[in-house]
């Protein structure tokens, strides 16, 4: 095949309409504020399934921390009225990422199921996706991170270990979709059904504020949630179109 | 310039040029040993430390992804823009006052350049991989993001140092002869390979200086070019006080800005420890001083236009953060490069001051010393306050990142030595374009005199 009819064919198929936007499936996720307590159970399962290092105390202070699910805190007042609220921050999947167009290389492109995904053997380190994520929620490993033994033994399989000098963020836990996908497939080929996987932060939320699905499936409990009247996005007005919705917390 | 200006003869500017060349004394040995050693032991080093235990020997952190590499890489790369430039404006307008200087000003483009580009590598995390960000057919039909402004960054770098290295030579073609007809052995075979058969023929004179002006042209939109691409990698970010429009002007002009001021500190050097006292003199340091006034006044305007624009916007984080830039962690930082750059050059409005060498010597670094802090807080502030507070933070540089900034200086030098050994660092046939034609001169030499 000639180069030009090569270069044609491709044209075709990626140029056609809605290429970028219309997914096998949608993976979205919204988190009920009004459920949330801030217990922090999300951010050690991720830390868990997604062999997330523990920096340790000096790095920390340095502000070198690795979690791709945190919960921020914001106080409001002074102290005998202080008030606290929080919210759970994660990579919110935009589908008009930042991040992505930044990569020199491509290391963190959007998929077909519009996950925003990363590709760690890929990554040069050039860190411009962290200066351009407008939620911060990309982390970088300064350095080659060990785990104490017998903590080694605890790796998830399923998951890389990064090494020195690769960015990483959340990915939806884009090994459970994998495996889901492939065990769909391998059953008479239908589609992934809702609830039949969760990343790791929705299945431990002790109360159920972390709801997961395909926003596709119309039936799917996320779609549902997603279309309360409390959704709103974090910085919706920077036209990210992420796929994370909140639903507000209604004061008593 | 006038004639009069010289008091000397062709052969005079060869000995001159040669002899700066050719004899070395225990001075030249001592700066190339002592620049060497600083290179290796706060360049080399540190990086080599930073390589093996990963980007966390430097003081990154999690706001502040970017720190005094990508400042120092602007920098260098700022310091690159006026010498090519400078010399292609300059030799378009024909200003004959650049002839005696331009060679080392373009000399300075290529080694900053080369700085830069090695900071690039400094920078990366996984710089073994870097030629990914270069597109090259492989069988794995993986290409680098053309969406990218980081790529379009390394394809300007790649194109002006190309550009830079064919203008400089192209320009030396004659002066090699010329040194060639003037040693013996093994400096006159290189000198023989590097001026490529230079006979002084008027069809050879005539062809240079066609090539020589069409490449001056070429360099001239490449030069903006290269520097507004460096400021996209920022202005194309949704980071407030990055987010403007402005950012690729204000590049370009802070580019030639320090540019420029290295050009009076480099110069200053030159004249003082080559000898060039006839060659380099109060006239360029006059024009040069106009030259810089009128960028520091254009750079002032901008940054003027900068605060405004964050103000008009009418949104938190663009006040928070402009908040910050002038009154935050950082803002003595800010304060003393307003001082260094928009008020000290003030004095330039005097002729008494553009004319004096010492002064201009001191205010050039000044300068210099405003333009990297200017760098460094366009990384440093603007990531220290983003949209979310709670990922607010400061970032302060480690030793191994202030090592290696002193250690890139030391590798310019060593740069900048290796070269004025090699090229001869005056354009001997440009100066002597400016004196009177000698009348009787026996025999005058065949080789690299003018046409």
């Amino acid at each position: 095949m000639s180069l030009f009819s090569r270069f044609m064919d491709g044209w075709r198929k990626y140029r056609k309409p809605g290429y970028y936007d219309e997914f096998d499936y949608h993976w979205t996720m919204t988190i009920d504020l009004d459920k949330c307590t801030g217990c922090e159970a999300c951010v050690t399962a991720c830390q868990a399934e997604n062999n997330i290092p523990v920096v340790g105390e000096d790095e920390m202070a340095k502000g070198r921390e690795m979690q791709w699910i945190r919960i921020e805190r914001y106080w409001e007042g002074e102290y005998p009225n202080a008030k606290l609220s929080f919210i759970p921050m994660m990579c919110q999947h935009c589908d008009a990422a930042p991040c992505e167009t930044v990569c020199p290389v491509g290391a963190t492109y959007h998929n077909q199921d519009g996950l925003n995904a990363q590709i760690y053997n890929r990554c040069i380190g050039t860190r411009a996706c962290a200066v351009y994520c407008p939620y911060e929620v990309r982390y970088f490993n300064y350095y080659d991170h060990e785990w104490d033994s017998p903590l080694e033994q605890q790796l998830n399989p399923d998951v890389t270990v990064r090494g020195k000098g690769v960015m990483e963020k959340c990915t939806f836990c884009i090994q459970r979709i994998r495996q889901a996908k492939d065990v769909a497939k391998d059953d008479d080929r239908r589609r992934v059904q809702d609830g039949e996987m969760q990343p790791a932060c929705v299945q431990t939320c002790p109360t159920k504020a972390l709801v997961f699905g395909d926003r596709k499936e119309h039936e799917s409990q996320v779609y549902k949630s997603m279309n309360d009247p409390r959704n709103y996005r974090v910085l919706d007005e920077l036209n990210t179109d992420s796929s994370v919705f909140y639903l507000k917390k209604v004061d008593a | 310039m006038t004639t009069e200006t010289f008091k000397l003869g062709y052969n005079d500017i060869h000995d001159d040029v040669v002899r700066s060349i050719v004899k070395t004394g225990p001075k030249y040995y001592i700066a190339l040993a002592t620049a060497g050693g600083v290179t290796l032991l706060c360049f080399f080093f540190p990086w080599s430390y930073q390589l093996y235990y990963g980007i966390g020997a430097a003081g990154m952190n999690h706001p502040g992804v970017w720190g005094t590499y990508l400042a120092s890489f602007i920098f260098w790369i700022g310091l690159s823009h006026s010498g090519t430039l400078l010399s292609c404006v300059l030799h378009l307008t024909n200003s004959s006052w650049r002839k005696a200087m331009y060679r080392s000003a373009e000399a300075m483009t290529l080694f900053s350049l080369v700085v830069a580009a090695t900071y690039v590598m400094v920078h990366v995390g996984r710089p073994w991989f870097i030629h990914w960000a270069v597109p090259y057919p492989n069988q794995m039909e993986l290409w680098p993001n053309f969406r990218s402004p980081l790529l379009f960054d390394v394809m300007a770098i790649a194109t002006y140092i190309t550009g830079s290295t064919i203008f400089i030579y192209m320009g030396s073609i004659p002066d090699f002869a010329a040194v060639r007809d003037r040693t013996s052995g093994w400096r006159n075979t290189m000198y023989t390979l590097l001026s490529l058969g230079w006979r002084g023929t008027d069809k050879e004179w005539h062809r240079l200086h066609w090539a020589y002006t069409f490449l001056a042209v070429l360099i001239i939109p490449l030069a903006v070019s290269v520097h507004s691409i460096v400021s996209w990698d920022f202005a194309m970010s949704i980071v407030p006080s990055l987010h403007q429009t402005i950012f690729a002007p204000y590049f370009v002009v802070g580019a030639i800005y320090s540019g420029t001021a290295g050009i009076v500190t480099v110069m200053f050097v030159l004249r003082k420890t080559m000898g060039f006292e006839q060659y380099i003199t109060k006239l360029h340091f006059d024009n040069l001083g106009k030259l810089l006034l009128v960028l520091s006044l254009i750079w002032t305007y901008i940054n003027g236009v900068e605060l405004f624009t964050a103000w008009y916007s009418g949104t938190s984080e663009e006040y928070e953060a402009l908040g910050y830039k002038l009154f935050g962690y950082y803002a003595w930082l800010y304060w003393e490069m307003i001082l260094f750059c928009a008020v000290a050059p003030m004095l330039m409005f005097s002729t008494r001051f553009r004319t004096s060498f010492v002064p201009m010597l001191i205010l050039s670094i000044a300068i210099n010393i405003g333009m990297y802090t200017e760098r460094f807080l366009i990384v440093a502030t603007s990531l220290s306050r983003q949209y979310l507070p709670d990922a607010w933070g400061t970032y302060v540089p480690s030793p191994v990142e202030i090592s290696i900034m002193v250690g890139s200086f030391a590798l310019f030098t060593t740069l900048f030595l290796i070269f004025v050994k090699i090229f001869p660092s005056v354009s001997m046939y440009e100066v002597k374009e400016t004196m009177a034609t000698p009348k009787m001169e026996p025999a005058a030499p065949a080789a690299g005199s003018p046409a």
